[in-house]
């Protein structure tokens, strides 16, 4: 088989505002279905440990789930255990109306960490980052500048922007221009 | 700049996340239909300076379709409503007729 590489191979940059670090390989599995279903929502918290409320991200240790729209969920595992979990769903939900898609290379993930990285992302989206406003937990799908994305804080100060494999070059430069030195507006 | 809230996900954005997608409740004459019916189908549309009702679609979201109703001169959003309806719901009626007493628009009122 290939060897499998990221987008950007881990490509940084460093000495801005804020620090945007590709984030290499990362299994995703597109999951739609009925999200109310009882088979649905077992198989989900047996790979990620809960089953994220609407808008919200359920993260553990090596998996998680995100809420993409009120019938799809995207599944995040390890990059090499994609295949079997989509296995172990087919199984779960077999005799249901679901679909469980490997989507792991068609997608580029990117960390925007620091002190002003929520002003990086304010910047770009145009989503209200104010601290009171968007938290951990909370899951947005957005834009960032041209291009669809999707982001969650990771932690306090982190954010996780998810975004198509085809424009990550793009992502990237736009998130370290966004932070480049002496940019701050300081409006949080 | 428009303010949608969108009723499938929840999320209240602004207007660059969403597409704009046509006059809404429209009947898609095809196979059938006469001429007159055909032909006001694909071309007649309504160009109002006021209330108006139209589709839109969450496509830096969650890619659903769903209906506004606005205001086409002061770019006030009176509500906005699932797709699957072929008329607006009452609330939304009454949300309008609060604020543009006696508008019309097309068949609703």
């Amino acid at each position: 088989m290939s060897n499998a590489v990221s987008a950007l191979q881990g490509a940084s940059y460093v000495g801005g505002i804020a620090e945007i670090r590709e984030l290499g390989l990362r299994g995703m599995i597109t999951l739609r279905g009925d999200l109310a279903d009882k088979k649905l929502i077992k198989a989900v918290k047996g790979i990620a440990g809960t089953m994220p409320d609407a808008r919200r991200i359920a993260m553990n240790d090596k998996a998680g789930a995100a809420w993409m729209s009120s019938d799809e969920l995207l599944l995040m595992v390890d990059h090499a255990d994609a295949p079997s979990t989509i296995e172990a769903l087919n199984s779960a939900l077999k005799g249901t109306h679901f679909l469980a898609a490997n989507v792991s290379d068609a997608r580029a993930v990117f960390e925007v960490s620091g002190p002003s990285a929520r002003e990086v992302m304010a910047k770009l989206a145009p989503v209200d980052f104010a601290p009171d406003a968007f938290t951990q937990g909370m899951f947005r799908r957005s834009r960032l500048a041209q291009v669809p994305a999707a982001l969650w804080m990771s932690r306090e100060d982190a954010f996780t922007v998810v975004c198509f494999r085809s424009v990550g070059e793009y992502m990237f430069d736009l998130l370290s221009v966004a932070a480049q030195g002496g940019s701050e507006v300081g409006a949080y | 700049m428009l303010i949608l809230d969108c009723p499938c996900c929840g999320v209240s954005g602004e207007e660059t996340e969403f597409h704009a997608g046509g006059e809404a409740h429209l009947k898609r004459h095809s196979v059938g239909s006469t001429d007159d019916q055909f032909e006001e189908y694909l071309f007649m549309r309504e160009n109002p300076r006021g209330v108006h009702f139209e589709r839109w679609r969450h496509n830096n979201g969650c890619g659903k379709w769903f209906h506004a109703a606005r205001c086409t001169q002061t770019l006030e959003v009176f509500g906005t409503y699932s797709a699957q309806t072929y008329e607006p719901p009452k609330e939304i009626k009454d949300a309008i007729s609060a604020k543009r007493p006696g508008w019309s628009w097309r068949n609703f009122s």
